[in-house]
């Protein structure tokens, strides 16, 4: 359902994966996964080395944080995130290249699954993995599902449908293998159950390589399956539907329907947390730009500032007037540059004034087009009037709490009307009320039980 | 030829007889008895149904201070005293008075002493801005100037200064309903107490950042250094993240802090006289040497010494 096609504009697709140099200095955030802030465990003037643990779980729905370097811990407080708002970040001084000791860095691929699913959980977790595809969410919650629900099929994600970015393509040609087996090891996890690796049909060598790999490898029960180009193919809910054909309800999790979807270089940092012990400590990320002169996909340790990384490829240049984190569609631009790079970075794109001009707004002139273009099947011509309207109760009985924030409407609006920006406050809005709703309805709960208690005594 | 005319009438007439029984009969059956005091009270009111008290409308605000037992948690901020005396009037009861309030912008990050770090070209709508992100300068916590408490009031009292970049309060026309307050995702504009003759000094800063990064971002930033605190001989004033508050409660209108704060984010409005910075400054000077002149005699800048909880 729903859905644009903008061109693909995959420029950076020959460039292959190259380390980017380390940064004189990082600045690793605490707060860089959903869910709550890590905790430091390290003191300024520490001593830290690639690998270990400088921030641990504030929660449940949390991730530990490893340094990416190492070096001389040199600071720890508030700095301005990539849209500028002060997080903490851990600064670190670097001062070589030196590794944990039990982190196995050879190229050497081990296939052989471990066999105790628990403790491959608790590998996971030790590893920091977080869900790479843009939400960041911690891996270890998404793969222990609540009780009474099954998982029937894992999707490894590997459809890349935003515009430009290339480094899951990249990935999968370069670290094939070791993303099947991550594949093979969040199959066997989930109970032995079917894997499909989704794949766009615009990346016919990545279908190709990885259904090579899969042969040589010899795992059962992994299959590449090609998907139609469409934006947002990715979309989680997007690619349930696509792939198994059920549909996720309103407010429900992909496990409602016996889906664990897993991003391509989510499945990587799982290979390299169970098989290697190696935490995530680097992404690929993807500079791109038809006004850059130098693409690349570069492979980026967690902290670097996003500086650092366009000096490295020649400066920022003259005729860019936007620099984006992330894909064209759901990026978001980048408020300064000294901002840090997090686990969940992906691309840096830069972007003319021409590209990035936004044309007046214009009245709706209620064509529909929103509503053919919205991935999810919701009204955004309708969200966007009651959202202005402040209507909160209206936009929750039409879903607005449902919106991917994919940008497909804003996208196809003749009139140029910032469907996206609205529907956004009015999400806000919803996501408030229901919030509300359950705290309120917790603490009655729990006054309703210490009454009964009481009343006992 | 009149006999038909004649008919007719009749016919009408008693007709229009029966159907009047009929809806008397009904009007009688489905009666809603109604406090016959709330149209009273709706009537006193502004009419503005700008929501400042908290209500839907006038109407909604006449229907909850009938009901409730005191007038204590219902105040009509734009009718102010003057429209609750004739409320309490009506309903027989007492309503205590309160010091007329104003909506004060607590930024004064101009764009001289702010400057601008990026360019946001999105929609114009602070919500929608904040939404995004900390906003096009280096300060976080300050005004973002799309003007969203300019289009929440009612009443013209709030107009952006293209000068300057922020919103300017005209004192005359705000009622303190708070919509500019409700409608600021920075949550800079506050509703202060008017003050005796509107003279009021307040922290015109909301920034919470560590001294160093307030003063690069923004010339006249607060940086929490703290002197106004140790100087403000009321304990007006108290210092939290790096960020002054000044109590006016408390507040005795003397403006030294205003004269010490060596970023100029306190600000006296109002005053008769320009703010006389070295005298003030010898003043405490003389104070902390030993001898120590009283402050709320100083008539020159402390009018009698009033604090504005027990102006009229």
């Amino acid at each position: 359902m729903g859905g644009v096609h903008p061109h693909d504009s995959k420029i950076s697709r020959e460039c292959a994966i190259e380390p980017l140099p380390l940064a004189p200095v990082v600045y690793i955030s605490v707060a860089q996964h959903i869910g709550a802030p890590s905790v430091p465990v390290v003191a300024v003037g520490d001593k830290v080395k690639v690998g270990q643990v400088i921030a641990e779980p504030g929660g449940f729905v949390s991730a530990f944080i490893h340094s990416s370097v190492s070096g001389t811990v040199k600071s720890i407080g508030p700095r301005a995130d990539l849209a500028g708002r002060p997080s903490i970040h851990i600064e670190i001084e670097v001062e070589g290249d030196e590794w944990l000791e039990g982190i196995d860095t050879s190229d050497k691929l081990i296939t052989e699954l471990p066999e105790d699913n628990k403790a491959t959980i608790e590998k996971i977790r030790l590893g920091g993995v977080v869900g790479l595809g843009g939400a960041t969410f911690p891996t270890h919650v998404k793969l222990s599902p609540p009780p009474g629900s099954k998982c029937e099929r894992v999707i490894i994600n590997g459809c890349e449908c935003e515009p430009y970015l290339t480094s899951d393509f990249r990935t999968l040609l370069e670290k094939g293998e070791q993303v099947v087996v991550g594949a093979a090891i969040l199959k066997k996890v989930m109970g032995d159950v079917p894997c499909t690796i989704a794949i766009e049909e615009n990346k016919p060598e990545a279908i190709a390589h990885i259904q090579e790999v899969i042969a040589k490898l010899g795992y059962q029960g992994i299959e590449v399956m090609p998907m139609k180009m469409r934006y947002p193919q990715g979309g989680e809910k997007q690619l349930i539907d696509a792939v198994m054909h059920r549909q996720v309800g309103s407010g429900a999790l992909p496990i409602s329907v016996g889906a664990v979807v897993q991003n391509v270089a989510t499945a990587l940092a799982v290979y390299d947390a169970v098989q290697k012990g190696r935490p995530i400590v680097d992404n690929s990320v993807t500079v791109t730009g038809e006004c850059f002169p130098k693409q690349a996909n570069l492979l980026v340790r967690v902290g670097t500032p996003l500086k650092y990384i366009v000096d490295y490829l020649g400066g920022v240049p003259a005729d860019a007037a936007k620099i984006i984190s992330g894909g064209p569609m759901m990026g978001r631009a980048v408020a300064n540059l000294d901002a840090a790079t997090v686990k969940g970075t992906g691309a840096l794109l830069f972007l003319t004034e021409q590209q990035t001009r936004r044309a007046p707004e214009g009245n709706c002139i209620r064509c529909g087009k929103c509503a053919d273009a919205c991935p999810m099947g919701l009204e955004p011509f309708l969200l966007n009037k009651l959202s202005r309207n402040g209507d909160v109760e209206a936009l929750e009985a039409n879903a607005a709490q449902d919106c991917i924030e994919c940008g497909c409407c804003l996208y196809s609006c003749p009139a140029h009307i910032p469907l996206l920006d609205i529907i956004r406050q009015g999400k806000g809005a919803v996501l408030g009320a229901i919030r509300a709703r359950a705290a309120a309805a917790k603490a009655a709960a729990e006054a309703a039980k210490a009454a009964a208690e009481a009343d006992k005594k | 030829m009149v006999k038909t005319i004649l008919l007719i009438v009749a016919v009408i007439t008693v007709l229009g007889l029966l159907l009047a029984l009929v809806l008397y009969l009904v009007a009688q059956k489905f009666k809603v008895e109604e406090d016959p005091r709330i149209d009273e009270v709706e009537k006193a009111m502004p009419g503005a149904n700008c929501g400042g008290c908290g209500f839907a409308g006038c109407r909604a605000f006449a229907e909850a201070a009938v009901k409730a037992p005191n007038l204590d948690n219902n105040y009509c901020p734009v009718g102010g005293n003057e429209v609750m005396a004739k409320v309490a009037a009506i309903l027989g009861q007492e309503v205590k008075a309160k010091a007329p309030e104003v909506a004060v912008v607590r930024c004064n990050g101009n764009c001289e002493a702010r400057p601008r770090v990026n360019d946001y070209d999105g929609m114009a709508s602070c919500q929608v801005k904040a939404a995004l992100y900390s906003g096009d300068t280096g300060c976080a916590f300050g005004c973002l100037g799309c003007g969203d408490c300019v289009d929440a009031c009612q009443f013209g009292a709030l107009s952006m200064d293209p000068a300057t970049g922020l919103p300017v309060g005209d004192e005359e026309k705000c009622t303190a309903c708070g919509a500019c307050a409700k409608a600021c995702p920075k949550h800079i504009i506050e509703i202060r107490p008017k003050g005796p003759r509107g003279m009021k000094v307040f922290v015109s800063c909301v920034n919470k950042d560590k001294g160093p990064v307030a003063r690069k971002a923004c010339a006249n930033a607060c940086i929490g250094c703290g002197i106004c605190e140790k100087t403000c001989t009321h304990a007006a004033i108290k210092v939290d993240s790096f960020l002054a508050y000044i109590d006016p409660a408390l507040c005795k209108l003397c403006r030294e802090c205003e004269a010490v704060c060596p970023t100029g984010a306190i600000h006296g409005l109002n005053f008769p006289k320009a703010l006389d910075k070295e005298a003030i400054k010898a003043r405490i000077k003389a104070r902390s040497e030993g001898n120590t002149p009283s402050v709320a005699k100083n008539k020159a800048d402390a009018p009698s010494g009033a604090s504005p909880s027990e102006a009229k």
